[in-house]
């Protein structure tokens, strides 16, 4: 193999590797404010790249993208009032049977309002043969928006959460749920700001992603699988591990061609989940007494 | 209480045994397509194509008197789906005939179920192991794929190609489209240096092009029907390479073209003249069908260009709605109709049957077009 090639490679692999972080990301932010894994963060990112799609056939890309974001972070606030709110304490068991069920309906509904075609994007810069040529290896500029964009993302999220009131305040939540509500903050709010956020940055992902692959209506699914093993990998709660675990299932992924018929590309991001979970659940970076001393 | 229970339950009965007295009055045909998941640009105009055909047909009073009650299935090209519903169609709708399925994959999975529940199967799919070996009630309206794999080969020679890379998906179709290159190849003095498999659902096979264009192709060859056509044409452009991409007649539909955007340009493919029709000579014996089939699917459709595979739907109906015109309702003489039937004018070319030919097409049933200004145009020789 020789140089060129191996960047080629490196470069396909951080491009999905920054998505399946962006997704990750979006589960942890929620996992840490309520203990929830939720299975419909694919559908979030589906929901933003198709809304976007549809407004941008009335208004210029920048606005259709802000205003996507906005409906599925408004999406994001309805399903947790909605379905999540008024449950008292539930167990894990139902909270992920709950979450997967909306998955499952916010797909059906995605189906009958935008149809079973392929929808996206148009590029943001240039069309889909417009290629840069960096020290030999070609990539699209959308590459470059998708890694730029998302850098920018996690950079802001991390200022929120360490300098902003509400972003400690999520974190306070996070942390011991009980304490934070004797400190006067709001937990349930936190929650619901929780979902928004998270619904919030995976339409922005599904945004920058849609010229480079499609979104289906069903597209949701393999993404959250994808991401939640990136989440898991990293230890689940934990962020700024996201982004590396991210990445380095990306470049695995990407280099398996190598070795392994395409077609085993998910066997390969499946097969790692499998072998964290039986080997160490807590995650490459997690620690293991500190997720068990976590309680909701 | 219990007398009002035992009179509804004799009520309900009296209705279920008074409704097959309208049901004689029908003929039911049953379709299985892929109207919805990676094959849906083949499965739903495929649909659209078969309930625009059955309306206006039964508004004419049907086919020799009888309506006809279209019960369509949506298998989202999953051959478990498609058994399970091909079961449910024969078993307990007992439908006359069935159309479809779109993919070749679902075909195979119930060929045998419907050979055994001696229920004709019209498919909609091209591989050529549907009809090879011959089964006495399966047919197929799509053109062999080793025709396809032949006149792709011709234009490769034509063009002093003799290096290729082969990309395809890990459907029934791909499967056996890359058999039947590997087949050929050959043959024909092509010699393929690199070959990958990719998954039906996949979004971005820049990594799988990458290495085509490392092993110093040609040309690439792409043979599948999901939206990941439109996909590999991209990311090849994308990463660099210059050279021409050919791709299966899984490609007959102009959204794959419309996905790619300006990548699509001069990609080269065989398919029906379905596609071209406008510019067809007129003495052309198709001409006349394909005109009519392309006003109506447009009008019915809002605009939306029709393709290759609703013309496969429309084929399969009329060709059913030929033979029993000539025989009536009786399924065996009806099977030996179509069995039989020779110079039917179809949109995807002229179907000339016999019983150890249960496609009906030949090569000319193919014309190798390309993407000009984001448009389907016969490739100019």
């Amino acid at each position: 193999m020789n140089l060129e090639l191996l960047f080629q490679y490196i470069v396909a692999g951080i491009t999905y590797g920054t998505i399946y972080a962006v997704v990750a990301i979006g589960f942890n932010i929620i996992y840490n404010a309520t203990g929830i894994i939720n299975f419909a963060q694919g559908e979030f990112v589906m929901l933003g790249g198709m809304t976007a799609v549809t407004l941008s056939g009335f208004l210029p890309l920048p606005a259709a993208i802000l205003g996507a974001v906005i409906i599925t972070m408004m999406i994001g606030g309805l399903v947790e009032i909605v379905f999540i709110r008024w449950l008292k304490s539930p167990s894990v068991l139902r909270m992920i049977i709950i979450t997967i069920g909306l998955s499952i309906v916010i797909r059906e509904v995605a189906l009958h309002i935008w149809g079973e075609g392929v929808r996206a994007l148009p590029y943001f810069s240039g069309t889909s043969v417009s290629s840069i040529n960096l020290w030999g290896v070609f990539i699209s500029p959308q590459v470059l928006w998708v890694i730029g964009i998302s850098s920018v993302m996690v950079f802001f999220l991390s200022l929120f959460f360490n300098y902003t009131l509400t972003g400690r305040q999520m974190r306070a939540c996070a942390a011991n749920r009980d304490a934070a509500r004797l400190c006067g903050i709001n937990a349930g709010n936190m929650v619901t700001l929780s979902f928004m956020l998270s619904a919030a940055i995976g339409a922005l992902g599904g945004c920058i992603v849609s010229p480079i692959t499609y979104v289906q209506y069903d597209s949701g699914t393999p993404l959250a699988i994808k991401g939640f093993t990136v989440a898991i990998l990293g230890g689940l709660g934990n962020s700024t591990a996201a982004v590396a675990a991210g990445m380095i299932l990306g470049i695995l992924e990407s280099f398996s061609i190598w070795v392994l018929p395409a077609a085993y590309k998910d066997v390969v991001s499946i097969t790692i989940l499998l072998a964290i979970l039986f080997i160490r659940p807590s995650g490459i970076f997690g620690d293991a007494e500190a997720a068990r001393l976590k309680e909701y | 209480m219990k007398k009002l229970a035992i009179m509804v339950l004799a009520a309900v009965l009296a209705f279920a045994a008074a409704s097959p007295c309208r049901a004689a009055d029908t003929i039911k045909i049953g379709a299985i397509l892929a109207v919805t998941g990676p094959a849906s640009n083949l499965g739903a105009p495929e649909a659209r194509t078969l309930e625009m055909l059955v309306d206006d047909m039964n508004a004419k009073g049907g086919i020799s008197g009888k309506k006809i009650q279209l019960i369509m299935k949506d298998s989202a090209s999953s051959p478990e789906k498609a058994v399970s519903f091909a079961k449910q169609l024969i078993e307990e709708e007992k439908v006359f005939a069935i159309i479809g399925p779109s993919t070749s994959g679902e075909t195979m999975a119930i060929k045998n179920i419907a050979e055994e529940g001696k229920t004709i199967l019209l498919s909609c799919a091209a591989a050529e192991v549907i009809v090879n070996p011959v089964a006495a009630h399966v047919f197929k309206v799509a053109p062999k794929d080793s025709f396809a794999v032949d006149m792709i080969f011709e234009q490769m020679k034509k063009m002093k190609i003799s290096k290729i890379g082969v990309l395809s998906s890990n459907t029934g179709f791909g499967k056996a489209g890359k058999e039947q290159v590997e087949k050929r190849a050959p043959g024909h003095g092509i010699q393929i240096v690199a070959s990958e498999v990719y998954d039906k659902a996949a979004t971005d096979l820049t990594a799988e092009v990458t290495k085509m264009k490392s092993a110093n192709v040609q040309a690439i060859l792409n043979w599948s029907i999901e939206p990941a056509q439109a996909i590999v044409i991209k990311n090849a452009r994308q990463i660099g390479f210059k050279g021409p991409i050919f791709q299966s007649h899984g490609f007959g539909n102009i959204k794959y073209a419309e996905a790619a955007g300006p990548a699509a340009e001069g990609v080269i493919f065989p398919a029906s003249r379905l596609l071209i029709a406008d510019s067809l000579p007129k003495n052309n014996p198709q001409k006349a069908v394909l005109i009519k089939y392309k006003k109506d699917y447009e009008l019915k459709c809002h605009g939306e260009e029709c393709s290759t595979f609703g013309g496969h739907a429309y084929d399969a109906l009329m060709i059913l709605a030929r033979a029993i015109k000539e025989k009536g309702f009786d399924r065996a003489a009806v099977r030996s109709a179509i069995e039989n039937m020779k110079g039917f004018v179809g949109t995807a070319g002229i179907f000339n049957f016999s019983p150890s030919d249960h496609n009906g097409l030949d090569m000319k049933a193919f014309e190798m077009l390309t993407v000009r200004h984001g448009k389907f145009a016969p490739l100019s020789k």
